[in-house]
C-alpha cells in the first residue's frame, strides 16, 4: 500500500502544479496556483489572512478535497489517481496535522490521541518499529520532548489546557515520522510566551524527524524562524475569494 | 482496512454513558414489552390448549360453545342453566359413550371453585399430553363430606389431609353464605397440573346435594336446620349438574354423538368438541392479541426512533471530531461505520437487556400471575416466534443505525478537514 515514490531521495514534500479549485456553488475559483514546491525537510511559513483559502489549500494537500484542474503530489505521489480508502491511507501514512483548536478526540486520553495515527496507519507503525522502538516508548519520548508529563498522558483530552492540547496534537502529528507536517494556525489560541515555546518545540521535533513543515498562519511575526516565507496571495492568482 | 473503528465506538459510548444507558434502557423496555406480549399470548394459548385432553365432548345446557367450554373446564364465567340428571344418565347410556364425568359448579371455598363430580373424574380427566391426575397425598373422596383439594389451594392455605374446610354458597371471591354446619374433611391433595384443577376443591355430587338439602333458591330455609349426621337419611342422588365431560369408545363417533346430544328431546343441550371450540376462542381473542402486538411494535418503533434521535443530536457537536478523524486518515466509510456501529450497539444492547428484563420479570411476576389468573408464564429461552420478533427488531435497529452513519458520512464529505465549531 505504500508504493515507493518515483524519486525517493529528492521528491519534494509537496508539489502543486496548475492547481485550480472552486467550491461547489461558488462562481469564481478559490485557489489558482501555478507552481508551488515544498522541498523535503523544508520548513515553510505560509502567510495569509483569514478567508484567503489556507484551509482549502491544506484540504487539497491532504487529499480530502479534489482540485478541478492541476495536480497535487505529496512525497512524490500524485494524489489524483489515488481513490477512496487508498488516498485516506496515504494521508494517514505521510501527513501529520495540527489544527488551530480542538485537535483532540475528547473521549480519548492524551496517550490514545497520540497513538491514533498508529491505529490508522500501518506505515507509521512500521516506521516506529523500524526505528527500533515501540509505539508506547515513542509516545513517552515525544511527550518528554514536548514537556508533557506522564500523569497527564492518562487524562482525557477534554481536561487538558489549550497549551497542553496543542502539544499533544504536535506529538500526534509527529509519531511515526511522517515526511510532512501541516500546522494550521496551531498557535493562535496561545498567548505570546506559549506561542514561542510551542513553535520552538514543533520546529525542533520536525528537524529531529526530518519532516517538512508547512506552517500556516495569519501572524507574520512568527515567520522569522522558518527557512522560507510564502504569502498565499503571492502564489494564488485567484485572490480575494471567500474561504 | 483492519483498523478497529470498534475501539473508538466503544470509547465514545463510554464517554456518553449516561445518555447511552438511558437510550439502551428505553429500547430494552420496549423490547421486553413486545416479547412479553408475545410470550403471554403463546403461553396463554399453550395453557388453555393443555388444560383438557382425552375428553371428546363437553356437554352442558344450551348456550354458546365458547361459553360452555369456559365455565365448565376453565372455571371462567357461570352457567346459565343446568343439565338434568336424567339427561346425563341418558347420555351415559348411548352406545358410543365410554364414560361420563358430571360436573356441578356453584359453590366456592375461600375464593376457589368447588367442583362436585364423581370419582370417575380422577380416572378420566386428562391434561397436557394425556397426563392423568396424581395425588400428592391421600386419596379420592369416598364419603359424602370428603374433599380433594388442588395443589394451589393446598399451598395457599397450607391444607393437609385430615383438615376440615367449610364450603361457601356462590362462586364469587367473597361469599356471605357459608355451609358452615356441614364441614368437609380433606382426604387428598392433588399434585400440581398447571390447569384450573389446581385451583379447585373437588367433592362428590352427593356432598353438593347434602349441603343444599335445607336450602332453597340460594338461601337457607328459615327455621330448617338439618344436621350433618342426619343428612344421610335424605335422598342425596343428584337432581342436576352444570356440565359433563364425555369420553367415547371411538373418536370416529364424535360427530354422531354430538348430533344426538344437540338434538336431545327432553331438554335443550349443547355438546362441543374442546379442540374445535378452543380454535373458535382463538378467533375471538386474536383481534385483541394483534392489537396488543401492534401497540408493542409501535413502542419499539418509538424506542428506536429515540435512539436514532439521540445519536443524530450528538452528531452536531461531533462534526469537528469527524473532521479530526478524517485528517488522521479515516475514510468517510470509517466515519460511517463509527456512527452506525454506535447506534447498532445501542440497539443490540437494548435487545439483550430487554430479554434479560423479560426473564427477570417472568421469574418475579410469573408465579403470582399463575396463582391469581391461572396464566402460566414460562421462564427460559425465547421461543421461535420470539426469536423472529427479536430478529425483526434487530433488523430495524440496524437499518435505523444507517441513518446516523449516513449523516456522518455526508458531514465528513462536506466538511473535509474544515473544523466547524
Amino acid at each position: 500500500m505504500n508504493a515507493p515514490p518515483a524519486t525517493p531521495a529528492v521528491a519534494p514534500a509537496v508539489a502543486l502544479q496548475q492547481l485550480s479549485y472552486t467550491w461547489p456553488r461558488a462562481t469564481a475559483p478559490c485557489l489558482l496556483i501555478e507552481d508551488f514546491v515544498l522541498a523535503a525537510g523544508e520548513r515553510v511559513f505560509l502567510h495569509g489572512p483569514s478567508g484567503s483559502g489556507k484551509t482549502t489549500l491544506l484540504s487539497l494537500i491532504g487529499g480530502v478535497l479534489d482540485p478541478q484542474a492541476g495536480s497535487v503530489s505529496v512525497h512524490g505521489q500524485v494524489l489524483g489517481p489515488l481513490r477512496g480508502g487508498r488516498r485516506d491511507r496515504f494521508r494517514a501514512d505521510h501527513i501529520g496535522f495540527v489544527f488551530q483548536l480542538f485537535n483532540l478526540i475528547p473521549y480519548l486520553s492524551a496517550r490514545d490521541n497520540i497513538l491514533l495515527p498508529c491505529r490508522f496507519s500501518a506505515a507509521r507503525r512500521a516506521r516506529v518499529a523500524g526505528a527500533g522502538t515501540t509505539p508506547a516508548a515513542e509516545v513517552a519520548r515525544l511527550a518528554a520532548r514536548l514537556d508533557l508529563d506522564g500523569a497527564l498522558l492518562e487524562r482525557p483530552a477534554a481536561e487538558l489546557s489549550v497549551g497542553q492540547q496543542q502539544r499533544v496534537a504536535a506529538a500526534r502529528a509527529l509519531i511515526g515520522r511522517p515526511p510532512l507536517v501541516i500546522a494550521d494556525e496551531p498557535t493562535s489560541a496561545l498567548d505570546a510566551d506559549r506561542q514561542r515555546g510551542f513553535l520552538d518545540l514543533l520546529l525542533a521535533e520536525c528537524s529531529a524527524a526530518a519532516a517538512a513543515l508547512l506552517f500556516v498562519s495569519h501572524d507574520a511575526r512568527l515567520a522569522e524562524r522558518f527557512d522560507r516565507r510564502v504569502a498565499l496571495a503571492e502564489i494564488n492568482r485567484a485572490g480575494g475569494v471567500q474561504r | 482496512m483492519k483498523f478497529a473503528v470498534w475501539h473508538l465506538t466503544w470509547r465514545s459510548l463510554l464517554n456518553r454513558r449516561l445518555t447511552a444507558l438511558l437510550t439502551v434502557i428505553s429500547v430494552a423496555l420496549a423490547v421486553a414489552l413486545l416479547l412479553g406480549v408475545e410470550r403471554l399470548r403463546h403461553d396463554a394459548r399453550a395453557g388453555f390448549a393443555s388444560t383438557i385432553s382425552g375428553t371428546d365432548l363437553v356437554v352442558g345446557a344450551r348456550s354458546g360453545p365458547v361459553q360452555l367450554l369456559l365455565y365448565s373446564v376453565f372455571h371462567i364465567g357461570n352457567a346459565t342453566n343446568n343439565v338434568s340428571w336424567q339427561s346425563i344418565e341418558g347420555i351415559a347410556a348411548l352406545p358410543d359413550v365410554d364414560w361420563v364425568v358430571p360436573i356441578a359448579l356453584g359453590d366456592s371455598h375461600r375464593g376457589f371453585r368447588v367442583v362436585g363430580t364423581s370419582t370417575a373424574y380422577f380416572e378420566h380427566y386428562r391434561y397436557g399430553r394425556g397426563h392423568g391426575l396424581e395425588f400428592a397425598a391421600g386419596q379420592p373422596f369416598a364419603d359424602i363430606f370428603d374433599a380433594v383439594v388442588g395443589a394451589e389451594v393446598a399451598e395457599r392455605f397450607g391444607y393437609r389431609v385430615g383438615q376440615q374446610i367449610i364450603v361457601s354458597h356462590g362462586a364469587g371471591e367473597v361469599s356471605f353464605a357459608h355451609h358452615d354446619d356441614k364441614p368437609f374433611t380433606i382426604t387428598g391433595v392433588l399434585a400440581r397440573t398447571g390447569t384450573p384443577v389446581d385451583r379447585s376443591v373437588l367433592v362428590s355430587l352427593e356432598g353438593i346435594e347434602a349441603i343444599h338439602v335445607d336450602w332453597v333458591g340460594g338461601a337457607r330455609m328459615p327455621g330448617v336446620n338439618i344436621a350433618a349426621e342426619h343428612v344421610r337419611k335424605f335422598d342425596l342422588s343428584p337432581k342436576s349438574v352444570t356440565a359433563a365431560l364425555v369420553g367415547l369408545k371411538s373418536r370416529v363417533a364424535v360427530f354422531r354423538v354430538q348430533r344426538q346430544i344437540n338434538t336431545w328431546a327432553d331438554e335443550p343441550l349443547l355438546a362441543v368438541l374442546p379442540g374445535a371450540t378452543l380454535q373458535e376462542l382463538w378467533g375471538v381473542i386474536e383481534i385483541a392479541e394483534r392489537a396488543l402486538l401492534a401497540v408493542s411494535a409501535l413502542v419499539v418503533a418509538v424506542g428506536l426512533a429515540g435512539l436514532v434521535a439521540v445519536v443524530i443530536a450528538s452528531l452536531g457537536e461531533r462534526r469537528r471530531e469527524l473532521a479530526i478523524l478524517r485528517a488522521l486518515g479515516a475514510s468517510p466509510g470509517q466515519v460511517f461505520r463509527l456512527l452506525a456501529l454506535e447506534s447498532a450497539f445501542l440497539g443490540l444492547a437494548g435487545c439483550i437487556l430487554g430479554i434479560m428484563l423479560l426473564s427477570a420479570t417472568v421469574l418475579v411476576v410469573g408465579p403470582w400471575l399463575e396463582a391469581s389468573y391461572g396464566l402460566p408464564l414460562s421462564a427460559g429461552w425465547p421461543t421461535p416466534a420470539e426469536w423472529r420478533l427479536l430478529g425483526a427488531v434487530l433488523a430495524v435497529a440496524l437499518l435505523a443505525s444507517l441513518v446516523p452513519g449516513w449523516r456522518a458520512y455526508r458531514y465528513s464529505l462536506a466538511d473535509g478537514m474544515t473544523i466547524r465549531i
